[in-house]
């Protein structure tokens, strides 16, 4: 039977050094996929996500359980991310409007977009990309706060209480940030949406 | 309930968070409300198309990395570590506190003197220094190991160089 995370943590705690790389087995994937869609940069994300693993791995010695272990978890990402943001935000506005387009490939590197790459279905590969596109760039486009909560909401399956810890919100602000957040996607993907909703 | 409410509730009811009872009160709302039908619709729209979102594998080598950041930490000690000697000096320690113990319990030993009624052991197999050579005889005595006895007169000589 599979070790709960607070037992792995509580055993990383005593000295066990294997049950912390099964905490890293079991969380670098969230924990890379959330960031990345934190901070738009997959070597970013990588870097905040070693950097998780780290402050998890220095407090072990003070770790107490008073609460879910993936709370903590997201609680110290969500910091890492949100000072990550607020610190580059002013660089992504020196980006040049001339930049090449890219487009985030499946391994999740960001490539520039060739049209004339070879593909079997290159009209059908466009659209999907265009559709994966409007979706990313939605989510870009919410602020912060919105968007970490609708990360952690939609792909982390956190309930409303962990959401709240992490955040530091009591759950009805969390529930109106998730509202407003909502309200804001369905608008920028209203094509989408209305193609969706029939 | 109101359209206000329902800003609490509704997402909860597209995820199928919301217990029986509030759910209830949600559908009867919807039934009665077409903007929040709608909108229940359009989150409903949302969220799958949220599910369109590829997944990144972390490089291969973040494991690694972490592993590594993980090994260069500092090992922290407890306070009391620090007084903890290696297993050489602890077994030197050892030795000494050994040896200070058993001559301890030793005790101070008195010296012992011979009274005067103590039998002198005649013909014993005494290893007696007697023919040493005097010390103005030194350069011929080395050659002449019989001249040397009858030269001393109480048969124990002072030459640092006794010739056996």
């Amino acid at each position: 039977m599979a070790r709960s995370d607070v037992q792995l943590m509580l055993d990383v705690k005593a000295g066990d050094e294997t049950s912390f790389a099964l905490l890293l087995q079991r969380y670098r994937r969230p924990l890379v996929n959330f960031l990345y869609r934190m901070v738009r940069n997959r070597e970013q994300a990588e870097d905040l996500a070693q950097e998780v693993f780290l402050r998890v791995y220095r407090a072990r010695e003070e770790y107490v359980p008073s609460a879910k272990f993936t709370t903590w978890l997201f609680r110290i990402a969500t910091n890492l991310a949100l000072n990550s943001v607020r610190d580059t935000r002013y660089q992504r506005l020196e980006v040049s409007l001339d930049a090449p387009v890219t487009v985030d490939a499946e391994d999740g590197e960001e490539k520039v977009l060739d049209v004339a790459e070879k593909h079997p279905n290159i009209e059908q590969h466009l659209v999907d990309e265009t559709r994966v596109q409007m979706i990313k760039h939605a989510i870009d486009k919410l602020p912060e706060k919105q968007r970490a909560a609708v990360l952690l909401h939609k792909y982390q399956e956190l309930d409303y209480g962990e959401i709240s810890k992490i955040l530091q919100c009591s759950e009805s602000a969390l529930k109106s940030l998730l509202f407003r957040a909502y309200e804001s996607l369905r608008v920028e993907l209203a094509p989408l949406v209305a193609r969706q909703a029939r | 309930m109101s359209c206000s409410r329902m800003e609490t509730k509704i997402l909860a009811y597209v995820d199928g968070r919301l217990k029986d009872s509030e759910r209830l009160d949600v559908e009867k709302h919807l039934a009665s409300c077409a903007a929040c039908k709608v909108r229940a619709t359009e989150f409903r729209a949302v969220n799958s198309l949220l599910d369109e979102l590829p997944q990144i594998e972390p490089s291969p080598a973040f494991d690694l990395r972490v592993h590594a950041l993980v090994a260069a930490e500092p090992v922290k000690r407890a306070w009391w570590s620090s007084l903890m000697l290696s297993p050489r000096v602890a077994f030197a320690a050892a030795m000494l506190l050994l040896a200070t113990a058993w001559i301890g319990t030793r005790g101070p030993e008195a010296p012992v003197i011979a009274g005067p009624d103590a039998a002198v052991v005649e013909n014993a197999d005494y290893d007696v220094i007697s023919n040493f050579a005097p010390l103005s005889d030194l350069s011929q005595a080395s050659d002449d190991d019989d001249d040397s006895d009858t030269s001393s007169g109480n048969g124990v000589g002072t030459s640092a160089t006794p010739t056996m």
